[in-house]
């Protein structure tokens, strides 16, 4: 007789209707999009104010530079004034701070001769658009004097391009590698949160029907392997609800909070987008723009969610059996820690191969490697496949993975039979491998 | 087939440690049979084995003549000595799960399950929580769960345990009637005199070994000890005595009269009748109290793990 369903069905319905998922599952995207929220309106009100920046120019090359804008009005002072009473006047008027600039001719004029006062230490934005203004006014300044013709120069610069292609004539580009990049290391972070969360939570509850010594009566009826599959499973779907609560629900948040607030927090105006913005009008972005969007539809998209949802489930199932094991195997949850750190680690290495050697180097020894390597493998694949892997290499790991998982729930499911009716010590990593042998 | 039960030279290692030596028990038929034994002995090991908890290591187990596979958890009902419930969970949600887990369907499972709580007048806490209730109250939902799909066995480790005088008699008295109904039941316990009270056979367990088995009364049979309880009243008591004891070898004895008498263990020699010492004390003066001395289940208990 098959009881998995009737487990599964158990697992997932105390998971789902547990009061402290449930809190977790409404409240973490309301926390989360209030935190957003909170940080963009406050970044809105930043914005809002006006930035009133005095020029004192002794030289008299710049006062005419700056023009006011939206966020910052420029007030050029008389330039007979004092360096000290022109100090005294913007704290007096509370002014963001003054650019003093000293007298000397235009030809002996070095970076020496500018210096910017302010109560705290300025902006970098700010900094840095005063700096391009200069810059740009006194080579433009420069040009004039040596009669270089600013339409000539302009039309004789050169933009180029390194094209990429691959040895069968695919196309690559350099942002194709970015949107590759931010869709391996999605998969792959979400994997790994996807294992510490629920791989816990199935700790948790093999623990508990320990605690609650129900275990005896449960394995007369089913065995226990199925009763753990059946946790694994059902923990897992409650995890899957939680995480698809979690999207739209952060998805509705995200749109009501941004009507609500009038906030668009998909443009929040960070410095750096500021920058961006102003970037973008420069065709040359709005055509890597568009090359992110055909790179995103290049990407071996088929190929992608196929090997995600193959490498995710067994990963995730490899892992969670892990998990089960450590659960049966020790009496209460401060006993885990000991038997954590291997379950940890090669997560971690896996994450961290993926950000820094995958990106580097994609085919690498080290990326190729670990992608192999059933522990690290669901991780470090999942960060390659967008750069084109062979689909040889892709079955090889699967495989390798597909049959570690299934000895390692052979031996998780032998520690699980033994350690579920063990009461009272901690076992130790021998008295482990004995019970496989029971 | 006479016995439900078959365990055919069983034995079961952990590691180094030998838990079960070549163990082997019959369970007749409608019987209740007391599995008893020393802390650890092996008990708990051997009904594991029966439950397809632990596998053998050699010897096998048949019920009702065929030997044990999985479907044969339908036709056990186990209440381990270890027992608990899902704390959290409701208790009619609960015993529906364990029910299904036990091959019933949801609605065959509700109806027993409301004939049973109305019996054991627990019908009002089908939406607590197991939390929510005491130890005892909690044992008695187990019980229920244990019983409810019928079973041919019955397995209670320790069913007593947690409950008041009370409700323990209610749970003895369901075991008889779940026995008359034709279950066969295994009683493992320390208590003596409810293995006195309930089982038909036994069967001792000690160090791994099984050193004794057989119907109650066989058993005591094989440890009369051929002791008759006296009572007599005499006119010199102390010449009496003196001459019972030149012929039999005797005891002071302890019990209550309402007379004060002369009361002596005596010990018959092999081949000796009682007949022949009662005729003889009838002849020495008035007999009062004449009684065999049958062997406790408890005392056969200590003399047999001592002897061992």
């Amino acid at each position: 007789m098959n009881h998995l369903p009737l487990i599964i069905k158990r697992e997932y319905l105390t998971k789902v209707k547990n009061k402290s998922f449930i809190i977790m599952t409404f409240l973490s995207p309301i926390i989360f999009i209030t935190l957003i929220a909170v940080v963009a309106y406050l970044s809105q009100l930043n914005n809002d104010k006006i930035r009133v920046i005095s020029i004192l120019d002794e030289s008299g090359i710049v006062k005419n530079v700056f023009k006011n804008t939206d966020h910052t009005s420029y007030n050029i002072l008389d330039n007979n004034m004092a360096l000290e009473d022109a100090i005294a006047l913007v704290q007096e008027t509370e002014g963001y701070g003054l650019l003093h600039v000293k007298n000397i001719p235009q030809e002996k004029i070095s970076s020496s001769n500018f210096t910017f006062y302010s109560e705290d230490s300025p902006s970098l934005t700010l900094m840095s658009d005063l700096e391009s203004e200069i810059q740009s006014e006194l080579t433009l300044q420069n040009r004039i004097k040596e009669n270089i013709d600013e339409e000539k120069l302009k039309a004789t610069r050169v933009s180029i391009n390194i094209g990429q292609e691959s040895f069968d004539g695919e196309k690559t580009s350099k942002v194709d590698s970015v949107v590759k990049l931010i869709f391996g290391c999605a998969a792959g972070y979400l994997l790994f949160m996807f294992i510490i969360i629920y791989g816990n939570m199935i700790m948790r509850s093999v623990i508990e029907e320990k605690t609650s010594r129900i275990i005896e009566v449960i394995i007369s009826s089913v065995k226990p392997v199925q009763l753990m599959l059946g946790k694994i499973i059902g923990t897992s779907l409650a995890g899957i609800t939680q995480l698809v609560i979690w999207i739209i629900l952060g998805g509705v948040l995200m749109t009501i909070t941004s009507i609500i607030l009038g906030i668009d927090i998909s443009e929040m105006q960070t410095p750096q987008q500021q920058i961006m913005e102003q970037a973008m009008e420069n065709s040359e972005v709005n055509l890597q723009i568009q090359n992110a969007f055909t790179a995103f539809l290049n990407l071996p998209l088929f190929n992608l969610i196929i090997a995600f949802i193959l490498f995710f489930i067994s990963g995730y199932l490899l892992y969670s059996s892990l998990y089960a094991a450590i659960g049966a195997a020790v009496d209460n949850e401060t006993d885990t820690q000991q038997f954590m750190l291997p379950i940890i680690l090669p997560l971690i290495l896996a994450v961290y191969i993926g950000i820094f050697t995958v990106i580097e180097d994609p085919h690498g020894t080290v990326s190729t490697v670990f992608s192999f390597i059933p522990l690290t493998s669901p991780v470090v694949m999942l960060m390659r496949i967008p750069f084109g892997v062979p689909i040889w290499q892709q079955v090889l790991s699967l495989l390798i993975l597909v049959g570690s998982f299934m000895s390692t729930v052979w031996f998780a499911s032998k520690i699980y039979r033994v350690g579920i009716l063990m009461y009272g010590k901690k076992p130790s990593y021998k008295e482990l491998m004995k019970w496989i042998k029971y | 087939m006479n016995n439900l039960l078959e365990v055919n030279n069983v034995s079961k290692y952990f590691g180094d440690f030998k838990a079960l030596n070549d163990v082997s028990i019959t369970i007749p038929r409608g019987s209740i049979f007391g599995l008893l034994g020393p802390n650890g002995a092996g008990k708990t090991t051997l009904i594991r084995v029966i439950n397809q908890i632990t596998m053998p290591d050699s010897g096998s187990v048949s019920l009702d003549g065929e030997p044990l596979h999985q479907n044969h958890v339908m036709d056990i009902g186990y209440l381990p000595e270890e027992r608990g419930l899902y704390k959290s969970m409701k208790v009619g949600e609960q015993a529906i799960y364990l029910a299904q887990l036990k091959g019933l369907s949801k609605t065959e499972a509700k109806k027993r399950l409301k004939y049973w709580f109305e019996r054991l007048e627990i019908g009002d806490w089908w939406n607590k929580k197991i939390q929510e209730l005491s130890k005892g109250m909690a044992q008695k939902i187990q019980f229920v769960v244990t019983v409810l799909h019928e079973p041919k066995l019955l397995i209670f480790d320790e069913p007593f345990s947690g409950f008041d005088p009370i409700n323990a008699n209610l749970i003895k008295d369901e075991i008889l009637r779940l026995r008359e109904n034709g279950a066969t039941v295994i009683f493992s316990t320390h208590r003596m005199e409810s293995v006195e009270e309930l089982c038909d056979d036994i069967a001792l367990i000690n160090k791994s070994n099984k050193i004794l088995d057989g119907k109650l009364v066989d058993v005591k049979r094989q440890y009369k000890i051929n002791t008759y309880e006296v009572g007599i009243r005499a006119k010199n008591q102390s010449i009496l005595e003196k001459d019972l004891s030149e012929r039999f070898s005797i005891s002071k004895a302890n019990f209550k009269t309402l007379e004060d008498e002369l009361k002596l263990n005596i010990k018959l020699k092999q081949g000796e009748k009682p007949n022949e010492l009662l005729s003889y004390l009838t002849s020495k003066g008035e007999v009062s109290h004449f009684v065999e001395l049958i062997p406790s289940v408890n005392d056969i208990f200590i003399q047999a793990v001592k002897n061992n």
